[in-house]
């Protein structure tokens, strides 16, 4: 089955990312697609590189990068909600880009089920 | 799905405006949903009933009043609002506080229509 | 339909607007709405009378973070992040309720 994901809250924040993240990997894990995970509201702040967590704690961000490089995930940031909060190509982590709603909608159309991870 | 290629699209709006940006930046999503030529419908419960509200005036707060595209929808094809008579009742609204034509439903006529859906959307 | 829900019940009404809202099917709960599922907490009551029109989930990673799986009340079945998603595949839509 293919899958879309909607994430919604950035990441340290709010356990959405992480919730979303582990369940893209389960799915991945069982032999589904997960075709796009979108990122909206403050989930933009999922795709800035400039994240440095402690040592002793998940890269979120890393992670996301790692599920696109390994299994073809498509990230994509929101641009309008990525533009009002900093998040521009030059500090776009690896896997990330930046699109218009309408790959919001384009996922929900394509995909079997869209499952949102939010506040 | 209803027809070839198209979905049901419901967005479900339970936050009401201003206090955080979900209100607002679902109803970007709506706007642009409407350019896919889907069907697309809106809910209001809770608290989201309150982003309907006639009078709205945000000078005061330096934020834009955002609540007039609601009367813009029409002119998208997006006519399909419901809310819910229950929240309505409990916030002490009727229709006539709403800034647009609404369908009230109950929350047992609301639950039945979200089960028609194929893809529903909250923020 | 699946209903996902994700916040305590104790500070949130989301849950409660499903319960009322919602015709039937599954509930998984999810994150700070596990709480809703583990024994002698004020939502019991409401919980054990919505088994009798949901199945109710409740997703173990996070009860266990939050220290409650001795707790988890009769009824409740535990899933895991692959359950979670074989109950996405199972029901025919799925609604986030935040």
């Amino acid at each position: 089955m293919k899958f879309g994901i909607v994430v919604n809250e950035g990441p340290y924040q709010h356990q959405a990312s992480d919730s979303a993240y582990l369940f893209c990997k389960a799915a991945i894990e069982k032999g589904h697609e997960v075709s796009r995970v979108f990122f909206y509201h403050d989930g933009v702040n999922n795709a800035t590189k400039l994240t440095e967590p402690p040592q002793d704690d998940r890269n979120i961000v890393n992670r996301w990068s790692k599920l696109a490089e390994e299994h073809g995930v498509d990230l994509v940031v929101c641009v309008a909600a990525a533009l009002r909060r900093g998040i521009r190509d030059e500090n776009l982590a690896a896997g990330f880009r930046i699109s218009g709603l309408g790959q919001l909608v384009e996922a929900g159309i394509q995909a079997d089920r869209l499952v949102t991870f939010g506040d | 799905m209803s027809e070839e290629g198209i979905k049901k699209f419901m967005f479900v709006n339970r936050k009401a405006p201003y206090g955080t940006v979900y209100a607002l930046e679902s109803l970007e999503v709506v706007l642009i949903t409407a350019a896919f030529d889907q069907d697309v419908s809106l809910a209001f419960l809770d608290d989201g009933v309150y982003q309907l509200k006639k009078g709205q005036q945000t000078k005061g707060i330096e934020t834009k009043n955002f609540s007039p595209t609601y009367r813009a929808l029409e002119g998208y094809d997006i006519e399909k609002l419901y809310v819910e008579k229950e929240a309505m009742e409990a916030r002490g609204l009727t229709e006539d506080d709403l800034l647009v034509d609404v369908t009230v439903l109950t929350r047992a006529e609301m639950g039945a229509l979200m089960d028609e859906q194929d893809v529903l959307l909250s923020f | 339909m699946l209903h996902i829900i994700n916040q305590s019940p104790m500070s949130s009404s989301t849950l409660d607007t499903c319960l009322n809202v919602a015709t039937g099917g599954d509930i998984l709960l999810i994150e700070d709405a596990i709480y809703a599922a583990t024994a002698g907490n004020a939502y019991e009551a409401k919980i054990k009378e919505a088994m009798s029109r949901f199945k109710v989930y409740a997703l173990m990673p996070d009860i266990e973070a939050r220290g409650l799986a001795d707790r988890v009340l009769e009824g409740v079945s535990t899933v895991g992040y692959d359950g979670f998603v074989d109950l996405v595949v199972a029901n025919s839509n799925c609604q986030s309720w935040l």
